[in-house]
């Protein structure tokens, strides 16, 4: 059955969009920073990943922790050094900023690499379940991020740091006046958000062809799953990446699949001009 | 006898599922200057937020100088006559003190020009004793300041209905004092002045008729002493125990 | 405001007068400094005097790029066609406001950033009346390249001159003082009967006006608009980093900042082919960390502690 072709692949792309936006909505929701490099995040991961494999034969798997802890570091330079001066300010700044520092990794990333379409081809053959055909890499990629994704979750939940970082979410002041130490949160945030960038891009490199030239596709990607979803919170990402996913593949079933892109960004703008906090969404930021 | 100025009807107001304002009515006439008292969380503040049109009411109406006014904005709230001071101070906090009082003069005051504008501000200004501060940044000043910047703010809106939200809290006696003058002196202008008082020093010595409210309802209106006999408004604000014990 | 007035006006002579140079690079970057200088004091508007950051420029010059290129391809002299522009622009910004003005700070700005990508999408898929992503050409402009570029110079220049006398014209007038209560206090402004939302408006479409006549000249002047170009992300970020480079909320920061941008751009451009995307980003960089307020800010408040950018400085105090 057609509808439950879509359903499934609605899925697995939407799991897939939550893994991406989730470190973005971290960031977002616990920095007050929209935080523009973060596609190009992801596509460095991406690089890098196929990068191991092309030249050293290194399994995506294999490959995708050691990329993520790369990332998380590069992600705490990053933010002690600039980020952190952005925290109180307007999103004006806080958006030109980190978009110019997106100018520069992007333009390193081309450099490097060149905009060419890289793709690790894994050939792991179809599953074929009744009338729903799925390929097997996307069945990985699909378990993975979602994963990753309650992984993520765990950690806020379970582990003293992530406690901590949903402390500040909620009131900053308060929490440091609990004796949370902000600057470490904030530098663990957006370390956070920067690794699992980088780890879904190793997810990604083995289902799309990585090129920098999609980034700023993904970073839109983020902003939408964030207002459906709510901001700050794994649950606001999981909600709003299965949500697009499934709008996604529904309209681009019924009306093609560049109006399935449109369609997404059409229902980000209805909900920014009704309910900006999202689905799930509690404190919205302002 | 003058038609009032301000007719409340059945207002009603919910929060969630408490009514913060419950089937308010009352008129009121010009040129007075009535006192709206009651305990702390009675709904008082919220009833001058419906009357200037912060809140939107669930029932009941408002007409203002004879017009329906029940589902207005608050800028033409503003520009209708009706001006109102808040508990905490909201200036416009990089603006000077002067800018911050022609904000009131250009808009809702209806000068003709910017420049009338300042010069309107500039008189209240000095009516308010502010004048020597006029070039400071309003944020710069001190909470008695920042009151009376309030005060001529809502002045240069050239009201006819001034609500005034608490406008003592936080002084002290002597500027207490010098804050009643000020509020008869408006009066004195012909401007009709509602205000939210927890001092009954204040509300004894200057108002004309005071209404009463607990727990969102109007329980009791008119003279002050009047009010001050009323066993309901004695059992709102010291318990029933200590009312029983006063009329025994 | 005489001054700064004054400092316009011997500015607008000297980019007039550069044809007179014979130089045809000198000519291409006049163009384009009149067209960021209009484009920056148009944001100004929005961004600088009522404190909401707009990232929809790139919407209104695409918009207007398009709109210019369809009517001249119907059959519509060319400046007949860039008031058409204008003013298709102008409405829809004027519909548009209605919905995304109830936004503030960062839902405002992810608002109006995702209609730029809404536009081109839809540029890029309504390929029966845009040519979606092959692109439209538009008549070139006959007398040869020398007097075209003339001709554009001067159109872009008429343009900057109208956004300056816009700008002079807002910062004395009530819906100046308004915008700037908005930006300080929006609920403040609207209890003292500023018409918040009408002020709001009339800022958004007055700062997408001109942004629809950039971008008919635009589409006129190159011959040939394509979705990715006319709907520039690069674009819509570069103009308000120029705002903020010369000071938002005053009449020569714009022009100050964009005059300044291009020159930068220029160095950069001649210098780093291979890493200009990257030396502007670091330009970028550098100038929030260093230059908060920009290059008025830095002037007018010496002595006191640096203002944030997207702070409008106290009314009246307009040079």
């Amino acid at each position: 059955m057609i509808g439950l072709q879509i359903l499934v692949n609605g899925l697995t792309l939407g799991a897939l969009y939550a893994c991406l936006a989730v470190g973005f909505s971290l960031v977002w929701g616990v920095l007050n920073v929209i935080n523009m490099l973060h596609g190009s995040l992801i596509i460095l991961g991406g690089y890098l990943t196929w990068y191991a494999w092309l030249h050293w034969q290194v399994h995506p798997l294999a490959a995708l922790l050691p990329v993520a802890l790369l990332l998380f570091a590069l992600g705490w330079v990053i933010q002690m050094t600039m980020i952190n001066r952005l925290v109180r300010q307007p999103v004006l700044t806080t958006l030109t900023v980190t978009f110019g520092l997106d100018l520069i990794l992007y333009n390193a990333m081309n450099v490097l690499f060149d905009a060419t379409p890289r793709r690790i081809t894994l050939d792991l053959g179809t599953l074929s379940l009744g009338e729903v055909v799925l390929a097997w890499d996307r069945i990985v990629a699909f378990v993975l991020a979602l994963a990753l994704t309650l992984l993520l979750y765990a950690v806020m939940n379970a582990s003293r740091t992530g406690r901590a970082i949903v402390a500040v979410r909620m009131d900053r002041d308060a929490a440091e006046l609990m004796g949370i130490r902000i600057n470490r949160v904030y530098a663990m945030t957006f370390a956070l958000g920067a690794g699992l960038a980088g780890a879904c891009g190793a997810l990604m490199a083995m289902v799309f062809p990585i090129t920098t030239n999609i980034s700023g596709l993904l970073l839109g990607k983020a902003f939408v799953v964030c207002v459906i979803g709510g901001l700050g919170t794994v649950p606001g990402a999981l909600v709003g990446g299965l949500v697009l996913g499934l709008i996604e593949s529904l309209s681009g079933h019924l009306f093609g699949p560049q109006n399935a892109v449109l369609i997404g960004y059409g229902l980000m703008l209805v909900l920014l001009m009704t309910r900006p906090t999202g689905l799930l969404g509690r404190k919205g930021y302002e | 006898m003058s038609a009032p100025l301000l007719q409340v009807q059945g207002l009603t107001k919910r929060f969630g599922g408490v009514a913060a304002v419950n089937q308010v009515s009352f008129d009121l006439a010009p040129g007075r200057i009535v006192g709206l008292i009651g305990p702390n969380g009675a709904g008082k503040t919220t009833l001058v937020n419906l009357i200037t049109g912060v809140h939107r009411a669930d029932s009941g109406s408002l007409q203002f100088e004879g017009r329906d006014v029940t589902q207005q904005r608050p800028f033409e709230a503003a520009c209708r006559g009706l001006s109102r001071t808040f508990q905490i101070v909201q200036p416009f906090p990089r603006m000077s003190v002067l800018d911050n009082v022609t904000a009131g003069a250009l808009f809702a005051g209806k000068a003709a020009s910017p420049a009338q504008a300042r010069a309107d501000a500039m008189a209240q200004l000095r009516f308010v004793g502010l004048q020597a501060l006029a070039d400071r940044p309003a944020a710069s000043l001190t909470l008695p300041s920042r009151k009376r910047l309030e005060l001529a703010k809502s002045l240069a809106m050239r009201p006819r209905l001034l609500l005034l939200d608490e406008v003592n809290a936080g002084l002290n006696s002597a500027e207490i004092g010098a804050a009643i003058e000020l509020i008869r002196a408006i009066a004195a202008q012909g401007i009709t002045v509602l205000l939210i008082e927890h001092l009954m020093k204040v509300v004894f010595s200057l108002c004309d008729d005071l209404l009463v409210l607990h727990h969102g309802e109007l329980i009791a209106q008119g003279s002050p002493q009047a009010v001050a006999a009323d066993p309901k408004v004695i059992e709102a604000y010291l318990g029933t125990k200590y009312a029983e014990r006063m009329r025994a | 405001m005489k001054r700064s007035m004054a400092i316009f006006a011997v500015f607008a002579l000297a980019v007039a007068a550069v044809p007179l140079a014979g130089d045809n690079y000198l000519l291409q970057q006049a163009t384009f400094v009149a067209m960021y200088c209009a484009l920056a004091l148009s944001w100004n508007l929005i961004g600088g005097y009522a404190g909401y950051p707009s990232f929809a420029t790139a919407a209104f010059v695409g918009l207007g790029a398009y709109a210019g290129a369809l009517l001249q391809n119907a059959g519509l002299p060319m400046v007949a066609a860039w008031v058409g522009a204008t003013l298709i622009t102008a409405a829809f910004a004027a519909l548009l406001g209605y919905g995304l003005l109830r936004m503030k700070g960062h839902y405002f700005a992810v608002g109006s950033i995702s209609i730029v990508e809404v536009l081109r999408l839809v540029a890029s898929s309504w390929a029966g009346l845009t040519g979606g992503g092959e692109g439209l050409n538009v008549p070139i402009m006959p007398g040869g390249p020398e007097f075209a570029g003339r001709v554009f110079l001067y159109a872009m220049w008429a343009v900057m001159l109208l956004a300056f006398a816009s700008a002079v014209w807002v910062d004395r007038s009530r819906l100046g003082f308004g915008l700037r209560c908005i930006e300080q206090n929006e609920d403040a402004a609207d209890m003292v009967g500023v018409p918040v939302t009408r002020y709001k408006t009339a800022a958004f479409t007055l700062s997408a006006l001109f942004c629809g006549t950039v971008g008919a000249i635009s589409a006129s002047w190159v011959s040939y608009i394509a979705p990715t170009d006319a709907f520039s992300i690069l674009l819509t970020l570069k103009v308000p980093v120029m705002v903020l480079l010369g000071g938002p909320g005053s009449l020569l920061g714009p022009v100050i900042g964009a005059a300044s941008f291009v020159l930068i751009e220029q160095t950069v451009w001649s210098r780093f082919l291979d890493y200009n995307q990257a030396a502007l980003g670091l330009v970028i960089v550098l100038l929030i960390f260093f230059l908060p307020g920009g290059v008025l800010g830095r002037l007018r408040w010496r002595a006191k502690p640096a203002v944030q950018p997207g702070a409008a400085p106290a009314a009246g105090s307009a040079p």
